[in-house]
Order: C-alpha cells, then structure tokens, then sequence
C-alpha cells in the first residue's frame, strides 16, 4: 500500500543525525547532569554544548536557553510564568485568536482565575495578524505579548519582525509595556529563528516538529526577563525549571536544529512548487474547496484546504485507507468536538471548518507523492459529497 | 482485530471492522439526488452542519403493515455517524422490516453493538440518526392523520435557576460526563439550586443506562 505521510505539523521521522547524537546518552552515559562525578560530567558538558549549539542558531546566550518537556511546557511557562512574575507592573495580556491551545489555554486561564485582562487579536481572513491592530492594544500595564511565528494549521508566517520592532519602540517611549513572545515551534525548519533580527524576548521551540525527539524542547528567555516557575523541587534549568533534564532529547533536538536551519533554504526551495502544485491541483480540479491560509506568506510544507459540504474526519479516514495520512480541523477528531478555532479565527462558520484538511510536507515527501494525492482526492471528495445533504454557501468558496 | 474498541480503552480513536465496512460501503443512502421522492411516505431531519451533523432521512411505510420497507438517508457527518447511519437502515429494513413501534423501541446502543462499538467520544454520533427516525415517524402518523399516536419529545427544565433541561443533561451524559461533578462542569446545574441534585442524579442514571448499558 501507499505511504504517503503529509501530516509533519503534527511530527515526524527522528532525523539519522539526531539519532546518532541521542543514541550515547540512552545508553552508556547515564549520568545524571546535577551529579559532581565524572559520569554526572560528561552529560553536563553534553548538554551544555546542545544548549551552546542551539543558542547559537536563536543568536542568543547559552544561558538564556531553557529546556523543558516540549513546545506547550515551553508557551505555558512564557504566558505563566512571566505573567505572574510581573503581576505587580501590570495586568494585561494580548494574545492571537489562533495561538496554539498552548498559548491561548494558559491565557485564558490567567483571565479567569487570576484578574488578568486578555485582549484577543483577530487575524485578517487570510490568516495574519496586522501589527497596528496589535499595537492598538498595547498598554503600559500590559505585561506580554504573544503572537506565533507561523500558524501550526494554516502556515501563515506573521511579521514578527515588525511586531516586535513596534513593542521595543513603545518600551522606549513610554518606560513600561510588554515583552514579547514567539511560538516558533512549526517555523523551525524553515525560517530564521534569530531572536535578534525577529525583536522578541521569549520564543519558544521543540523537538519533534524540526526532525528531532519528541518530549524536549525548549524556551528562550532573554535575560533579566523574571520568570515565575511552573515546577518546584531542585536547582536545575537555574532552578526555573526542577527536574532531571532528559539529555538525550536535548542533545538531540540541538542535532536537528543544527540539521534542519543548515538545510532551511534548499528545503524550502524544493517543497514551496510541490506546495503550490497540490494547492493548484485541489482548487483547480475539485470544485468547492478554498484555500485557508495567505497562499504566499505560508510555510513552505503547509497546505490547508475546505472540502465544502463535506465532513473532514470521514475523508481523513477514506484517505487514511488508501495510504494517506493527513490531519483537519473537523470538531470530529478533536477531543473537546469542537471544530478549529483556527479557521473559525479567519471568519469562517463552521462548516468550512468541518471540512479543512491540512496537509503538510516533509523532508520525504516527492512529487509521486503529490500526484497519487491529486489522484486519489477527487473521487474521495465525490462519494462524501454525494452522501452529503448540505450546500454551504458559496461565497465560502468562490474566489 | 486490534482497533476493536473496547469500552475500557476511553482514549482510542479506532474503529471496529463493521464499524470500517458500513463507513467504506454505507448501505441504503441516497446517491446525489432522491430518486421517486414520491414513493417515500415520511421524512426526518436532524441537526445542522453547524453542529458539525446534518441527517435526513426517508422511509416508506407499508400502510398495512406498518412495516418499514424502506430507509435511506443522507448525512454530513463523520465516520461515525455514516457507519451508525448505514447500520441502522439494515437493522430497521431486514427480515420484511421492523414496524413502527418496534422502530421506536430501537435504541442507540442496540446500534453500536451490531457496529461493535464506537469510540467513546463518538457515541452521539449513534444518537443522531435515532432522533431522525423518531422525527420520521412522527412525521409518517402525522401524514396518516393519527397525531393521537405522536410522540413528542420536549425538554423538561429540571433547574430553572441555572435554566438546565433534561436534553441538557442527556447531551452532557453522551459526552462523557459520567458524574454528577462532571456533568455540573457542563452545564451548572444545581449549582445554585442544590434541592434538585437528587433528581440530577437520578437523570444521568437514566441516560447513562439508555446509552452505555446497565454495566457501563
């Protein structure tokens, strides 16, 4: 049968490299990092060195690298634990209305059970946030802005850069106001990841959606940035973060980043017309479906398309059954039966949310691959359609 | 058979192989457009797609007999609710067909078993297409001029500070609030009012019974 794996936003292969790098530390250096003999030492120096290589690619400190158990231990601790260490300065947070449940969960917490105030940014019906529209929330006693770098479901690429140039000039001007924070976590592979360049002072990055281990991640902290922790019990992480680090996934993770920001650009380059050809092929061959998502500040992996008036979990299975493997919006597989608040965020009811599926590409993904997908889908889309008894209406459709 | 659910297993997405063969071959569904919608002699329609399902169905009832004949349906849902849907239209239509009351006597965990199970966060899915044939039933007495035999199915408000029905109740159960804690989480009931948490228990006994089983 098929194997045709286009769901890389929700994980993918251990690349070789980070293998190799983890394999020492599962076995033969079991030491524990906090130990003061030699067995203890070798894995410190190890994970200090991921924590030096992967510093180096967020053109940060070493110390400002935290690591933690993955990307939503990372965003809960950014919204957390700044939130509450600050909460003498002010009260005001302002987050996207398509942030990872990571970001928004903990936000929304904050609000409801501990007096913050939230203000929640919409994005634009093609899925970026407008940083006047985030600048016109922004207040003194705001304590923290948290916008991601490229949606986890429709791949839109926000322009942190500006966003986070608009936040230092109102800290300047006004000797008070956020700090800002990235969930970089789908953006690994593809983009700068440089905290310099992007203005922020808190990004957040794991393992697994960049080629590396599942379970480890970590949160950059620019420093002087103070931080409530999450956990309790012991001096490690400069006792923000307690708890035996789990080595072999960080030496790990720094492997695959090293890997996937040293093969960013060609990556890109050869995944961005396969991209566009399955975005192409779907719109064009199959009628009623849209495109979710700016079709050009997107990620080069991602495609996130609306099978009208049909329901996306009965298709995720049918294409399941002949070999492709894909992820959607649909309330259906969600634990809550709520559909995406992602496409819902873009205006959208919550039949094209039923009916998005996203697709997204890999370091094994080929054109074949593509094309047996342009094969298979239409006749798929056809039978579901048939069954169905519902016309959305088409202006959720037509260009 | 290792994707055959067992009820224990709560967080498995997986589904039985019946639950695979009416999802890939649903049976008795109406292609595109109705065909002879006239031979068809009682409609029902369930949910919406903003609900994320959307039922409607078909019957022919032999006058006579009262025998179900023929039940075709068309749906926007998900695997479940086709696989439920699909296995309904045979369980109702086989053996010369069930009649109307044995129809009405139909209930949704008698589907699930013939499916095998379902996951247990698709078990309203089995539900919907229930609702449909009652709504469908009612509609075939009400074009047969017999309104004395409807039954109509209306909320019964069981808080009326928290403003809580006994639907209320019954959608929290089929979602998985098992517990009066739980099902409190959902919808607030007896909250403010804690006289009625007697009752509220008493309910979710009952649905909990109806759908899942006496040893659920």
């Amino acid at each position: 049968m098929a194997d045709v794996y286009l769901d890389h936003a929700a994980a993918g292969p251990l690349s070789p490299a980070a293998k190799q790098a983890m394999d020492p530390f599962l076995m033969g250096d079991y030491g524990n990092p906090s130990s003061f003999h030699m067995k203890g030492k070798r894995v410190k120096d190890a994970m200090e060195e991921a924590r030096a290589d992967i510093a180096s690619h967020l053109a940060c400190r070493a110390d400002e690298i935290l690591f933690t158990s993955g990307g939503t231990e990372s965003d809960n601790m950014a919204i957390l634990g700044v939130a509450r260490a600050a909460k003498a300065k002010g009260n005001h947070l302002i987050v996207s209305a398509f942030e990872h449940q990571a970001v928004l969960e903990a936000a929304v917490f904050l609000r409801d059970k501990e007096g913050f105030s939230l203000s929640i940014i919409q994005p634009t019906q093609d899925g970026l946030i407008e940083p006047e529209v985030v600048m016109s929330q922004v207040r003194p006693e705001t304590v923290l802005v948290s916008i991601m770098l490229a949606n986890n479901e429709i791949g839109t690429i926000q322009p942190i850069a500006t966003i986070g140039n608009l936040i230092q000039k109102y800290r300047a001007e006004h000797g008070a106001g956020p700090f800002f924070h990235t969930d970089a976590c789908q953006a690994t592979p593809y983009l700068d990841l440089s905290v310099e360049k992007l203005h922020v002072d808190l990004m957040t990055i794991n393992g697994s959606k960049m080629y590396g281990p599942k379970g480890v991640g970590a949160l950059y902290i620019k420093r002087g940035i103070k931080i409530q922790p999450l956990q309790f019990g012991g001096a490690q992480e400069r006792g923000l973060r307690p708890g035996t680090e789990f080595v072999a996934g960080i030496v790990g993770m720094a492997a695959a980043l090293e890997e996937a920001q040293g093969m960013k650009k060609k990556e890109s380059e050869r995944l961005v017309p396969l991209r566009d050809r399955l975005i192409q092929g779907i719109l064009q061959t199959i009628p009623k479906t849209r495109l979710n998502g700016d079709p050009i500040h997107r990620l080069p992996n991602n495609v996130n398309v609306s099978f009208l008036d049909l329901e996306g979990e009965a298709l995720l299975l049918y294409l399941d059954a002949k070999g492709i493997y894909a992820s959607t919006g649909s309330a259906c597989t969600s634990a809550s039966l709520d559909p995406s608040h992602v496409i819902l965020s873009l205006g959208m009811p919550f039949e094209v949310a039923h009916g998005s599926m996203r697709f997204t590409l890999g370091r094994a993904t080929t054109a074949e691959h593509i094309e047996y997908v342009l094969e298979i889908l239409p006749p798929l889309v056809e039978k579901l359609r048939s069954i169905s008894p519902v016309t959305v209406d088409d202006k959720y459709w037509k260009p | 058979m290792s994707d055959v659910i067992s009820r224990d297993q709560k967080q498995s997405w997986f589904y039985s192989d019946i639950v695979k063969e009416h999802f890939f071959n649903p049976q008795n569904f109406v292609m595109g457009e109705l065909e002879n919608p006239e031979s068809y002699n009682a409609t029902g329609k369930i949910g919406s797609p903003a609900c994320g399902d959307e039922l409607r169905v078909w019957l022919r009832v032999d006058p006579a007999t009262e025998r179900i004949l023929e039940f075709r349906w068309k749906t926007f849902g998900c695997g479940s609710a086709i696989a439920s849907t699909s296995m309904a239209s045979v369980m109702i239509t086989e053996n010369g067909g069930l009649t109307l009351d044995e129809a009405r006597k139909l209930r949704p965990q008698d589907i699930m078993t013939r499916l095998g199970g379902l996951p247990p966060r698709k078990f309203h899915c089995s539900v919907l297409c229930d609702k449909a044939l009652r709504d469908a039933i009612n509609d075939y007495l009400r074009r047969s001029n017999q309104p004395d035999r409807m039954i109509r199915e209306s909320a019964r408000v069981i808080d009326p500070v928290a403003k809580v029905t006994d639907r209320d109740i019954e959608e929290a159960v089929l979602e998985g609030a098992h517990t009066i804690e739980l099902v409190q989480q959902k919808t607030k009931v007896g909250i403010g009012n804690p006289s009625i948490l007697p009752a509220v228990e008493e309910l979710i006994r009952f649905y909990k019974e109806k759908y899942f089983g006496a040893t659920y």
